[in-house]
């Protein structure tokens, strides 16, 4: 399972402090922690607060990574945000996001190509979210499409189904899990899948449990990659044990300390 | 890339040792024998297989080798070196198990110290087999050796702790042993990690069969750890140490008159073991080792 830790992102508020009083030691306290408890990665997003994103961008990269050369996930729904802050970038990169709306394609991937960089597709467009599996397929289909016109290497990209909140989709969560299954076989080499988990319980009571309940359910139909908050230490537990039934990992008696130390 | 941690056996002069050279097991990229898929910067190394005491089971095929030096362990390792240009010496210390000569601790020391002065070759070091007598035997060896970058083994889940720590305060790299069970290979080196040992000091001993004795089940579980390994799992990423010449002298097959039937089964049973991802093999019969060393060049030179 490959961990992105959501925590350094300004709609949290104590980032949302730390970016605007450009206060270093707290965002990289935030890397650090994540990679110590798992995270493989780290998201960057400077949040809806942030007035000046294509700087602030910038200078929350090159605070993390003066501590750390994970890969940086750089999170923003504005092309020249991401543009910026993959000028910035040493570590390897992550682009979160494009959606299969043409005019978003046409700059993130050329930029994701040009980088080297990873892609994240998010199954949504101007139209909105998808309502059921098919029109999942379909916005993946036209993300595919287009990477492999661009000659984009298909096992650099991400797509995400779009979790949505159980309150508010509950009659889709089933078509959600089951997309994950179905954008692995759209393609060979097949993209990988990722997916934002908390929005899963957003707004809701028992976050923690409902996280980790479908987060076992998303890998046990092939999940590659989640973004999630790693400090939740009974959510990480889960996601490894999930990865050893499904003989990802050797088992040893101590197969969660093993984990941390491979 | 997820390679293979190296380990260096023997220290020279101007490393803090006496040995002549050092020999470097491990590092590898890729499976064994797959070149174009990653680098494979060491080959297989030898080890001869010389003991504190007199072996009693020996099959006469196998002794009549080494002749009278077998009485006496600086002659046997003399002649392993002169006579038969061996790379590396593994001395081991049957004779301090409880219940062969039940040698002390002072007795292996000296033994070790003399070894030490007389042959240059790196040196690894491998106990009685018995948990209890080792746990306090290796200690010593490792004291003894200091500066030397020798190999001690073997370590077990029974008594890890004070021979990884004094391995570590030594200098020296260490032998872990499971038996053939890579859950519990992957379990005991994280428990010697956690006592303040690298894990790429760490060799794993996987416990192997002979030919007809288990060979596939130990080539299956090798293969099953180094895929782990190339794939990321750095608690299985350590090289390989098999102790060849021991299983495959135990087999019947092995024990007939015609001592040629003997050396094929060690070298058939070391050959199938370098497929498997072998990185250091402790052997006893001389043409054995020969022909496995040709073995070794042939697939590395692409002869």
């Amino acid at each position: 399972m490959f961990v992105v830790g959501e925590l350094i992102n300004g709609m949290y508020p104590y980032i949302g402090k730390a970016i605007k009083e450009k206060d270093k030691a707290t965002i990289q306290k935030y890397a650090l922690e994540q990679i110590k408890a798992g995270a493989d990665a780290l998201d960057v997003n400077c949040g809806p607060v942030s007035k000046e994103p294509i700087s602030d961008i910038v200078w929350l990269i090159e605070s993390i990574q003066e501590v750390t050369d994970k890969t940086l996930c750089i999170d923003s729904s504005k092309p020249q945000v991401i543009a910026s802050g993959l000028k910035v970038a040493k570590n390897p990169v992550i682009i979160n996001s494009t959606t299969a709306d043409p005019e978003k394609l046409d700059i993130l991937v050329p930029l994701a190509k040009e980088y080297k960089a990873k892609l994240i597709g998010l199954t949504i467009s101007a139209k909105g979210i998808p309502q059921n599996k098919d029109q999942r397929l379909e916005l993946a289909a036209v993300i595919l499409a287009h990477c492999l016109d661009a000659e984009f290497p298909i096992e650099n990209l991400y797509l995400d189904p779009i979790a949505m909140p159980i309150n508010v989709a509950q009659a889709q969560e089933l078509d959600i899990l089951e997309s994950i299954r179905e954008f692995r076989i759209i393609s060979d080499p097949s993209p990988k899948t990722i997916i934002g988990l908390s929005n899963v319980s957003q707004g809701l009571s028992a976050r923690s449990l409902i996280n980790r309940t479908f987060l076992v359910m998303a890998q046990g139909f092939g999940l590659d990659a989640a973004i999630l908050d790693p400090l939740d230490s009974e959510l990480m537990d889960a996601a490894i044990t999930s990865d050893l039934i499904l003989n990802k990992n050797i088992y040893c008696d101590k197969y969660l300390e093993a984990y941390k130390k491979r | 890339m997820s390679k293979i941690s190296t380990i260096t056996i023997g220290a020279t002069k101007a490393e803090g040792g006496t040995r002549s050279y050092n020999i470097k097991i491990g590092g590898e990229e890729a499976l064994p024998g797959l070149f174009k898929e990653g680098a494979l910067p060491n080959k297989p190394r030898i080890a001869f297989e010389v003991w504190d005491t007199l072996p009693l089971d020996w099959p006469a095929g196998l002794s009549a080798e080494y002749g009278k030096a077998l009485n006496d362990p600086l002659l046997w390792a003399e002649k392993c070196a002169k006579k038969f240009k061996a790379d590396s010496i593994c001395l081991r210390l049957q004779g301090t198990h409880p219940d062969y000569a039940n040698k002390s601790l002072e007795e292996a020391a000296g033994l070790i110290k003399e070894m030490l002065k007389k042959i240059s070759l790196p040196l690894i070091i491998v106990g009685s087999g018995d948990d209890e007598k080792d746990a306090s035997l290796l200690p010593a060896c490792a004291e003894t050796t200091k500066g030397e970058r020798c190999l001690i083994g073997s370590a077990t889940q029974e008594n890890y702790k004070t021979i990884a720590l004094s391995t570590l305060a030594n200098g020296h790299s260490l032998i872990a042993e499971s038996p053939i069970d890579v859950n519990i290979a992957k379990q005991l080196n994280i428990l010697i990690s956690d006592t303040g040992m690298p894990l790429d000091k760490i060799a794993i001993n996987p416990t192997i069969g002979a030919l007809g004795y288990g060979l596939e089940y130990a080539y299956s579980i090798m293969e099953r750890a180094r895929l782990a390994a190339l794939s990321g799992d750095k608690t299985l990423a350590s090289p390989f140490v098999c102790f060849v010449g021991q299983e495959a002298w135990r087999a019947k097959e092995a024990k007939v008159e015609d001592s040629n039937q003997g050396i094929m089964w060690e070298v058939l049973t070391a050959t199938a073991l370098i497929q498997a991802g072998a990185d250091l093999l402790i052997m006893r019969h001389p043409k054995a080792i020969e022909k496995v060393s040709k073995y070794i060049d042939n697939l590395y030179n692409g002869e």
